[in-house]
This record gives structure tokens, sequence and C-alpha cells, in this order.
């Protein structure tokens, strides 16, 4: 196998392994933002997933110019992820003068964040739609169609998890789970807003280093997060900081 | 985005009359909104329970919210200690096992199912709503989202009263105030550092920040994390300019 089949392999099974006693919604997540650039010819990536009460919400995304895109289609009322989500089908536009006749504010958002092409992909088991994937590329143009059909295949594996993580839980976990991971969420920005402050970096990079550093001990993002803003762990984030290379931003 | 039922929760408790405190309106509404027997809200700290009773439907109500500060157990200690709401529909059946004390208080109150939400912002455990019913069952969906949707507006309301020492008049200013953007969140805790503080006391020092200056906390948010605003320890809400990072 070349070592993309093999970190595709990779990725299928982290997708699927959803019945771990530790499971985190929002590390789940943010794999599959991550994985999604890291396999796809996408730049960046942003996952929404419908609240318990039906409205969309940014859950994770692989760069924080993701997140306000994101943001700002919800904002808006407009956008790929918002009619994917609506619609349960993979949103595409061949070019950015295609984009802007069905999006114009989002395609001057994009734009102006450098971006140059968004697409979404559904997260979608059956009938049931609870999501969606974006895809944000900083060249004009479609993703091709092998990348379409990896970048569907893994939202669906992704869907498939989350439905089975839903369904084992019972019944007051299948009802505020969603809930409970925007408390994780907001814990989350909480903790890189003080990450951020003591170590005098970006936000994106304060988060990069907590993403680092939980993947790097195994540990979930959430209690990495809850432990940052207990105050116990800031300095050996730090620590490792200095050893990591520099993070390249990809947008 | 804003969650539409929130805002209109908080529009109708604006339009309720200003005779009734704040919270008791909240809790009021919650109660004619869901079928449950009553509703009762209580402050809740980093440390636990304050004692603090807000607001609730009736003296039964109030009973049980003081009992569970009383006692160190029930459903809204354990809400607001895991962020997780606790949905004990049927305390006939499950109750006693899981808080031997409350429970046998609460089913001799003749309660049979209870419903708490905790009132968090992130890390920020600003208190519970507690949901009472004389009658055994699991909410529905339905009732659940209206049930998160009373909690996420007894969070705005909890938030409204504190910048506004205790003042409970509602309006614009309440409803502006669901502001759950992320910069607000990452800024909260960039000030927590600042000063020196707690999550709990950044936000407060945002959000009477942004309320003595009339803007908004995603723009003050905005400035705090792009480096443009700093808070200082001499004095409330200070900031002094330095250049982006």
């Amino acid at each position: 196998m070349t070592s993309r089949e093999q970190r595709l392999a990779t990725t299928f099974v982290d997708l699927a392994d959803t019945l771990v006693a530790n499971f985190d919604v929002i590390d789940f997540l943010h794999t599959l933002a991550a994985r999604s650039v890291e396999l796809l010819d996408a730049d960046a990536a942003g996952i929404m997933l419908a609240d318990q009460r039906g409205g969309l919400r940014v859950m994770a995304s692989s760069a924080e110019e993701a997140r306000l895109l994101e943001l700002y289609e919800l904002q808006s009322d407009e956008g790929p992820c918002l009619d994917c989500y609506r619609s349960g089908r993979p949103v595409v536009r061949d070019d950015l003068v295609a984009m802007r006749t069905s999006w114009p504010l989002f395609t001057e958002q994009l734009q102006a964040l450098g971006f140059h092409s968004a697409q979404a992909l559904p997260m979608r088991l059956r009938n049931e739609t609870i999501g969606a994937l974006n895809l944000f590329r900083l060249e004009p143009g479609r993703l091709n169609e092998a990348d379409l059909r990896i970048g569907q295949a893994m939202a669906h594996v992704a869907t498939v998890g989350l439905m089975q993580e839903r369904a084992i839980a019972a019944s007051e976990l299948l009802a505020t789970q969603l809930q409970t991971a925007l408390t994780s969420r907001v814990q989350l920005e909480q903790a890189k807003g003080m990450l951020a402050q003591r170590a005098g970096l970006p936000m994106d990079q304060a988060f990069q280093l907590m993403r680092d550093y939980a993947r790097s001990r195994g540990r979930r993002l959430s209690d990495v997060a809850a432990q940052i803003i207990e105050g116990v762990l800031d300095d050996e984030v730090l620590r490792k900081d200095r050893r990591t290379r520099p993070t390249s931003p990809r947008a | 985005m804003r969650d539409q039922r929130v805002v209109e929760i908080l529009s109708g408790l604006a339009h309720d009359g200003e005779q009734v405190l704040l919270p008791a309106r909240l809790c009021m509404a919650c109660l004619s909104a869901l079928p449950v027997s009553g509703v009762g809200a209580s402050l809740m700290t980093a440390a636990g329970p304050s004692g603090i009773v807000l607001a609730a439907t009736d003296e039964r109500a109030r009973q049980l919210e003081e009992l569970q500060f009383a006692l160190g157990e029930g459903p809204c200690v354990e809400a607001s200690g895991s962020g997780w709401p606790v949905l004990e529909p049927d305390l006939v059946a499950t109750g006693s096992p899981r808080w031997p004390r409350f429970g046998a208080a609460v089913l001799d109150a003749g309660v049979r199912a209870v419903f708490a939400f905790p009132l968090r912002v992130g890390a920020i455990r600003v208190g519970v709503l507690d949901l009472y019913r004389d009658t055994p069952g699991l909410l529905t969906n339905r009732d659940l989202a209206e049930a998160l949707a009373f909690a996420d507006a007894a969070t705005a309301v909890v938030l409204h009263m504190q910048d506004h020492d205790g003042y409970d008049g509602a309006g614009p200013a309440l409803i502006g105030s669901i502001d759950s953007r992320a910069e607000v969140h990452q800024a909260t805790g960039m000030v927590a550092i600042q000063l020196g503080v707690s999550l709990a006391e950044a936000l407060l020092k945002l959000r009477t920040h942004a309320y003595a200056t009339s803007r908004t906390m995603s723009a003050i948010a905005a400035d705090v994390v792009n480096r443009r605003m700093w808070f200082d320890g001499d004095e409330v809400g200070t900031t002094r300019r330095r250049g982006p990072l």
C-alpha cells in the first residue's frame, strides 16, 4: 500500500471506532476535519452538526478560517453547508462565478479569507441528515471525483460512528449529548484563550498545541482543555511547544 | 447563530411585566411551556451549591432546592458538577439508591420525576434549572428541546443579573447578551489570565465593559483576541492599547 492508502485505512478505522469508553465527540469531529485536509485536496475543513433543536452548530474545524466561514454561513443563512444539510446531498459548484450566483455574501467572505472554492458533503445515514462536512480550497475549482468519493465515504463512516455512539447511550444521553458537546466546545475555546494568552500565541497555534499534546499522550481533548482551565497543565504543554516544529497554518 | 427559541423566551419575559423578578418570570414561563408540576432555579459556583435559590414556582419547589443544598446531594448538585442534564423520570424506581436522603424527601413531597439542567458557559458554572413533576415518565424529545432552550434562557438571565447588579430590567440588553461566538469564550480565557481571575469573573468583566462602553460583546472579544485591547488589574475594565502580537 502507498502511505496515503495506509493513512486512509487508518482513518476509516479511527472514524468507525466510537464504541470506546472514553469517546469524545469533539475530538472525533476534529479528527474528521484534520484528516479531510490531510487526505483530500482541501486546505481547510469544518463540520456543522444539527443540535436537538434542529439548529446547525459549528462543531469542529481544521483552522480558524474554516470556523469563521462556517459561522458566517450560519449568520448570513447561505452557503454550501446549509444547502447540503437542508437537501441531504453533496453541494459543489464548478467555479467562483457559479458560487457567487448561489451564495453572494458567503463567496465574498470566502475570498476575503483567501479561499476560492468551497463544497459540502452531507453527514447522513439513511433518511437522517445530522450535519455536513465543509471543504475549502485555496485554488478555484471543485475536488476531483475520486477525492469527493473518499470525502463522502469518510463523512458517512463518521456519521455511522456518531449514530452508533448515540444509539448505545442511555436515552438521556441521546437527547442531550450535543448540548453537552456544546459545553465542551465552549470550554475548549476558553482553554484556547487562556493558553494563547499565557504562551503569547495566536489562537489556532494554541489549539494546535493542545491537540498535539492530547494526541501524543492519548488524552481526550476535552480533558486537556479542562486541565488547562484548572491551571494544572499549562507548563507541560508549553515545554512541549519548544520542542515542536514551527506550525504552518494551512490557510 | 441565535437560537430562535431562546430569543423568543427572553423576549416573552421582557414583555411579562416588571412587577415580578426576572428569574421568577422565567420559571413561571417554563412551567407553563412544559408538562411539569414545578420549576426551581438555583445559583451554583465552581465550589458547588451556592445556597441561593434564584426562584421557584411554588413553595415545594423552593424547599426541594434548599434541601439539595442542605444535604449536598440531588439532581441539581449532580447536574452542575458533571455538566450533564440529570433526567430521573421515575423516582420511585430509581430515586432512592441514587440520592439516599434527597430521594426519600422528594418522594415524601409527592414528586415522581425530576429533570435538572446545568446552566453553564463552558467551564463556568452558573446555576441549575430543576423541573419537578408529580407523575413519572420521560420528557419527550420536543419537551427536552424546550427545556434546554429554557436552560439557555436561564443562563442568560443569571449572567444579565450579575452584570446589572441584580437589577432585572429585561429588554434588548438581555437578549443581546446571548452571543456565544467562539471569540467571546476565547477572550474570556485571555482576560482570566490577564487579570489573574476565574473564568466567571473574566466573563463578568467583559460583559460589564461591553455594557459600560455600549459596545457588543463580540466587538470587544474580537479586540481582545486580536490583542488590540488588554484588561488591566488596577481598575475595573481599564484597557490600554497594545500593538498586535
